[in-house]
């Protein structure tokens, strides 16, 4: 059985459900209570649970985060929500120096078991300050686990391990995603270690994330018309990286294109690239090829942004450029 | 503190300023909402897209506060910033021009709504970034002192942003340093929906510009006279030397942005505050003081709404950016 709801929706149902099930988890960010949640994830659960554990921060980003640190340390199951990654710069030294390090700092004394949240990506014309794509670099730390929930089935179900996770956990939500409909199974149980296929093929691997999904199973479908049957793994997990799904996907198709809205330079695809050179190497037949966000910051206008951003038509080219 | 969210009395008493100062910040409060009722429709319309913060409500203060300063002052604004571009001096065209991404545009079409450049005015932008503009206005502050230049940096920010710890950490450099920097608060009561009150230990924000041993004032931002008496007397006291904070007691007319339900506040609230309205308190004390005729009025107001339309024509009339110049000006060459 399945049930239809939204990508928000889900979210929404993950938070209720652990706010329900433990009374050590609370909510906090900015404009989470009164304002219903900028994105409208936390609407109604003000009056549901509560000032105290639904609770609006100022703007102060290092300070609630690491407020959230501590809490997780004290004992209690917070999820913090950042608003935007964008803004989630204001607290890298906080995620970075303090809930990352923690646990290895202290020889193994002191675990953070925070949850942190956060909307990433563009898509939505609201130019270069508020359009990045830095899932890449959280996912550079050691000590967080990163995540990129892109179906129903994440987004309802990667919550929970995250919470149940002794160490940090860093969660993030493309902001394309939100309206997206689709179909929960009623078992929606996920795990937070593996990659997954979304989509069989054996012609080529498009290995992808997040908001790209989308575009990475549009590009399939346009590709399987011509006669070439991709196959599309969902990394879901960034930190740590389930290099075994890449090297297999890898050796089943020997053509592999590595998409993310990263910037190619340093970003994120490059890792999935060198993994595959140290692992998989011999199955190739062609050069791995990247389809990133162009070395440019994300311009407001939609013709620019559109051509910034990864696309389902670049994804077809890229993959066709390996079969010529 | 609590904080009391009603309205004071409008604003009200002589307006100490000739008939032609007085009817040109009038125009400039005009325009400056004529334009923004435009860009709301505009946005309606699906012709401007992306974020679009609206000002509507809070004119007395850019229009008050921007004309105490001379050319070759700098300018730091915020996202809310489509008064204090106009104001500066920025062509009307080029402002919505940008908000239509054309390459007509002051950015052409990189920045949209919240990032309104102008280098010929000192306008450094337009930041989205909650506080992000205070430690640039400080740097600012610090050339102009190295370099021995006669220029204050006035620098807008919301209430929102005394909480982050950019605004501590440039009040407290400015000081230090003593630099020529104008730190302009729009007090507008509300952080997108967070009350001051629930943001904010301390709510008299004067107290904390204080704690860094900055002089203070708070002034009512409905009033475009005591704008922009006690911001030309600030900017004095700048050039000669050292910081200043300004409190603007001001207030937000329309949703923070095109996607707010306004579930924070009431409508009564917002229907009182309405009433100390910048542009028809201050229309009404000109007339009864014998400075603005209903005919001078209705002029004023004609020639605002023929510059918005001739602005919406020449964004109209624009062209894109070719997709070819997409990596252009990430550097210098
Ligand atoms: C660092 C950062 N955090 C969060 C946001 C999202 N945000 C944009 S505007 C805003 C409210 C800011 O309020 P205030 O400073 O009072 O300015 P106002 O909008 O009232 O003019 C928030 C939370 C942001 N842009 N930057
Ligand atoms: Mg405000």
């Amino acid at each position: 059985m399945t049930r239809r709801l939204s990508y928000r929706e889900a979210v929404r149902e993950a938070m209720r459900e652990a706010l329900q099930n433990d009374p050590r988890v609370f909510l906090m960010g900015e404009d989470v209570g009164c304002y219903g949640g900028t994105y409208a994830f936390s609407k109604g659960f003000l009056e549901e649970f509560g000032p105290e554990r639904i609770r609006d921060t100022p703007l102060s980003e290092l300070g609630f985060v690491g407020a959230g640190i501590g809490a997780a340390l004290g004992g209690l199951r917070p999820i913090v929500e950042v608003m935007t990654v964008n803004f989630s710069l204001l607290a890298l030294d906080q995620i970075v120096n303090t809930a990352a390090l923690y646990r290895h700092m202290s020889g193994g004394q002191f675990s953070v078991p925070l949850v942190i949240r956060m909307c990433t990506g563009a898509g939505r014309q609201l130019a270069a300050q508020h359009s990045h794509s830095f899932e890449g670099w959280y996912a550079h730390i050691p000590g967080i686990k990163v995540l990129a929930p892109a179906t129903l089935e994440d987004a309802r179900g990667m919550l929970a391990p995250a919470l149940a996770d002794p160490d940090p956990v860093v969660i993030f939500e493309h902001c394309q995603l939100f309206n997206t409909e689709g179909e929960l199974p009623d078992d929606w149980r996920v795990d937070i270690a593996s990659a997954k296929v979304r989509r069989a093929g054996k012609d080529v691997a498009i290995i992808t994330y997040g908001g790209c999904l989308p575009k990475a199973l549009a590009a399939a479908e346009t590709l399987a018309a011509q006669g070439i049957e991709a196959e599309v793994l969902d990394l879901r997990v960034l930190r740590p990286l389930d290099t075994a799904s890449i090297v297999a996907a890898v050796a089943k198709c020997h053509r592999a294109v590595v998409v993310d809205e990263n910037w190619k330079s340093g970003g994120f695809a490059a890792e999935v690239v060198a993994r595959i050179m140290e692992s998989a190497f011999f199955e190739l037949d062609a050069p791995v090829a990247r389809v990133c966000s162009e070395e440019v910051p994300i311009p407001y206008a939609k013709h620019l942004e559109d051509a910034a951003l990864p696309q389902a038509d670049k994804i077809v080219a890229a993959v066709k450029g390996l079969f010529s | 503190m609590t904080i009391d969210h009603r309205a004071p009395p409008p604003p009200s008493g002589p307006v100490p300023w000739d008939k032609d100062f007085a009817q040109r910040l009038l125009a400039d409060m005009l325009r400056t909402r004529r334009m923004e009722e435009k860009c709301a429709e505009l946005y309606g319309a699906g012709k401007i897209r992306g974020f679009l913060h609206l000002y509507i409500g809070e004119e007395a203060v850019a229009a008050g506060a921007l004309a105490a300063l001379r050319a070759e002052d700098n300018v730091v604004a915020t996202y809310r910033e489509h008064g204090h571009a106009l104001l500066r001096g920025m062509s009307m065209g080029a402002i919505m021009a940008e908000m239509y991404g054309k390459r007509e545009g002051c950015a052409r079409g990189r920045g949209g709504s919240m990032h309104l450049f102008d280098a010929q005015t000192r306008l450094f932008g337009g930041n989205a970034i909650v506080a992000g503009g205070l430690p640039l206005a400080t740097g600012l502050g610090l050339a102009a002192q190295m370099l021995n230049e006669d220029r204050v940096t006035a620098c807008f920010f919301g209430d929102g942003a005394v909480a982050e710890g950019a605004f501590h950490e440039s009040l407290n450099l400015a000081a230090l340093w003593k630099l020529p920097v104008l730190f302009c608060c729009e007090n507008n009561l509300y952080g997108m929906g967070t009350a001051i009150e629930r943001a904010e230990a301390q709510t008299d924000f004067c107290a904390k510009a204080a704690s860094y041993a900055m002089p203070a004032q708070r002034v009512d931002g409905m009033d475009i006279v005591a704008v922009h008496e006690a911001t030309q007397q600030a900017v004095q006291r700048v050039r000669g030397g050292g910081p200043m904070f300004l409190e603007y007691q001001t207030y937000r007319f329309r949703a923070h942005s095109m996607f707010d339900a306004e579930l924070y506040r009431d409508k009564a609230e917002v229907e009182e505050w309405k009433t100390r309205g910048p542009i028809h308190t201050f229309t009404a004390r000109l007339k009864s003081e014998g400075k603005l005729t209903e005919e001078a009025f209705l002029a004023l107001d004609a020639a605002a709404q023929r510059e918005v339309e001739d602005a919406v024509a020449f964004a109209e009339a624009g062209g894109w950016e070719p997709v070819a110049d997409l990596l252009k000006d990430v550097h210098t060459s």
